[in-house]
């Protein structure tokens, strides 16, 4: 038997700016975006035309016309802002995967075992907290070596401790109330009564944080990829065009201007998503 | 007051020695850190040499503790590419970052304490409605893009100031104005908040009962008390300025301490990239203590309350 949240209505009206079904459209369009890449690509993001390069949005050539124009190699700027999509998805849903079922779980030892555990994970989490996180995605990507496998280990690995956190937060809470315990009496193991009844309740709290992170994570694969960390050429990420395009800013300000906006766009919805969820559920925990 | 602060002293310092435990686990994730310090395609016998020169051919525990032994002792090593002391390398390039730093908080806070206090203020008001969509902007845009957009239009468009690089006290204004960008969202964010949560109080109520006018009560008591969870932010910011100016000077090739985190990285110059994130975590640590002392400035009832437990 699963129980279900007592605490949080999950139809209570939001608090403050009105909910909007933008965010969560706007997300949605870069997630088929991405998922379509092949098919919406007018162009293969790989193929090159020395004679097509740099050419602004618009321009047709051969017959086929480069929306938002080429880069430094004449590839279709188009097509690798589309490919980029899916990379940057995917290494966001990828990391907040194994850093927050890694978080989820450290959180909920150290806040129903107690003791040991709980001393030696809350402390640990401060001290990773204490690191700049963008310094030490660098140092570990730097140590690893870049490419995509990577970088998810090394998002996964540096990003537990807000989970961890809010996890620990909330299984104190519901720990103590009564059908803890009497499923405890029941003969429940600790395994059961995390995953079973535990999780349920402090779901809530975690798909806020992973919300928010996943914005944080399009935006760490973006910069990492900017500075050369990440994704290598020539798989098309919306950093590393960056990258080549603040070189090109001059004469061609497409190639850095364009990928950035659609990070923006896909940041920002992220986020209003995250904040909408935030005044839904209502965590008093989430506190960054 | 003593034992408040011994305690977060002492905190500060297990902090540093945690920082400084998670450092050196990742500098051997790899396996052999001696990898990361060789030019690549180095011999197998200058591989061996070097690896026994610096000591990584001995047991983890030793390593660990002659770590953490020059730790104490100050000493960052010496730069196997360019032959010179870290400790000096970083100190050419500090005060460029520190300046930025500075440059990117007086934007930060320039714009967003007065824009957090106004929409605190005339809350779901217009101002409000037209101040806090403007926040949330600057809270999701990207540096490098912020950067680049700032420099299409400040040095390529208006063409009134330098793309890159540090020549000219005009070089710093661009690069503030992108670091800065995010940390004034979340000043501004905090301040509103903070604004908005003292101003339902009934100390602010008996203030305009007594027919005290809004601008003293907001001037002389809720910005006094709202300003307590903005010191933990700053002191939490002024670390992700320092984190964040590694993207931003990668992009204004401004020449402080995150490019050469970059340019160490690509130079496998791997002793200045580990004292780059030991120098920014202990600062960070360093800052967050500065705010708990500030803190109980601020409001001694925080040092009482931890006194009693």
């Amino acid at each position: 038997m699963t129980t279900a949240a007592p605490a949080i209505e999950l139809a209570a009206p939001a608090r403050g700016r009105g909910a909007s079904v933008l965010p969560v459209a706007v997300l949605l369009l870069f997630v088929i975006l991405a998922i379509g890449a092949p098919l919406f690509a007018p162009a293969d993001p790989a193929r090159q035309s020395l004679l097509a390069r740099l050419r602004p949005p618009g321009t047709s050539v051969a017959g086929s016309t480069h929306w938002l124009g080429t880069d430094e190699l004449g590839r279709d700027l188009l097509s690798r802002v589309l490919y980029g999509a899916r990379v940057s998805l995917l290494v966001a849903l990828l990391s907040v995967c194994v850093s927050g079922g890694l978080g989820t779980i450290l959180g909920m030892l150290a806040g129903f075992r107690r003791g040991v555990s709980e001393i030696v994970i809350m402390r640990g989490v401060d001290m990773m907290l204490s690191i700049p996180p963008i310094l030490l995605a660098i140092i570990t990507v730097a140590v690893l070596g870049p490419g995509l496998p990577n970088l998810v280990l090394v998002l996964g690995l540096t990003r537990w401790p807000r989970y961890t956190r809010v996890a620990y937060g909330q299984t104190l809470a519901v720990a103590t109330l009564p059908f803890i315990t009497a499923s405890r009496l029941g003969g429940a193991r600790s395994a059961r009564l995390l995953f079973r009844h535990v999780l349920p309740n402090i779901l809530a709290s975690l798909v806020v944080v992973a919300t928010l992170e996943f914005g944080l994570m399009v935006l760490f694969e973006a910069g990492l990829s900017f500075l050369g960390l990440g994704i290598q050429p020539p798989t098309p990420s919306w950093g590393a065009i960056m990258a080549v395009g603040r070189n090109y800013i001059a004469s061609a300000w497409w190639i850095a201007t364009l990928p950035g906006l659609c990070l923006f766009l896909l940041v920002l919805a992220v986020n209003l998503l995250g904040d909408q969820l935030r005044d839904r559920l209502d965590p008093r925990s989430v506190v960054p | 007051m003593a034992r408040f602060l011994l305690s977060r002293a002492v905190q500060a310092v297990v902090s540093i020695l945690g920082v400084s435990t998670i450092v050196f686990v990742v500098m051997h994730l790899s396996g052999d850190p001696t990898l990361l310090l060789v030019p690549e395609g180095a011999s197998r016998e200058d591989v061996a040499l070097l690896r026994r020169q610096l000591g990584f051919d001995r047991p983890l525990a030793v390593q660990y503790a002659d770590y953490l032994a020059s730790l104490a002792r100050l000493d960052l090593g010496t730069s196997l590419v360019q032959r010179v002391s870290v400790a000096s390398i970083l100190a050419s390039r500090l005060p460029y970052t520190l300046l930025l730093a500075a440059g990117a908080l007086t934007v930060a806070l320039g714009i967003g304490l007065p824009v957090g206090v106004i929409a605190g203020v005339w809350r779901g008001t217009l101002v409000e409605k037209l101040l806090m969509p403007v926040v949330l902007v600057g809270q999701s845009m990207p540096t490098f893009w912020s950067g680049i957009l700032l420099i299409l239009l400040c040095a390529v468009t208006l063409d009134v100031l330098p793309a890159s690089g540090a020549d000219s006290w005009s070089s710093l204004v661009m690069p503030s104005i992108a670091l800065g960008a995010l940390s004034m969202a979340t000043f501004a964010r905090v301040t509103r908040t903070g604004v908005v949560e003292e101003l339902g109080k009934d100390y602010v109520r008996a203030g305009r009962a007594k027919g005290v006018a809004t601008a003293s009560i907001v001037l002389r008591h809720v910005l006094r008390n709202a300003s307590i969870p903005v010191i933990t932010i700053a002191a939490l910011e002024v670390a992700n300025l320092l984190a964040g100016a590694v993207i931003v000077e990668t992009v204004f090739a401004w020449p402080g301490l995150g490019q050469l985190a970059v340019q160490s990285i690509a130079g496998r110059d791997f002793l200045i990239v580990q004292a780059l994130v030991l120098l920014a975590s202990f600062t960070c640590v360093a800052l967050n203590l500065l705010a708990d002392l500030l803190y109980s400035v601020v409001d001694p009832r925080i040092t009482r309350l931890a006194g009693a437990r």
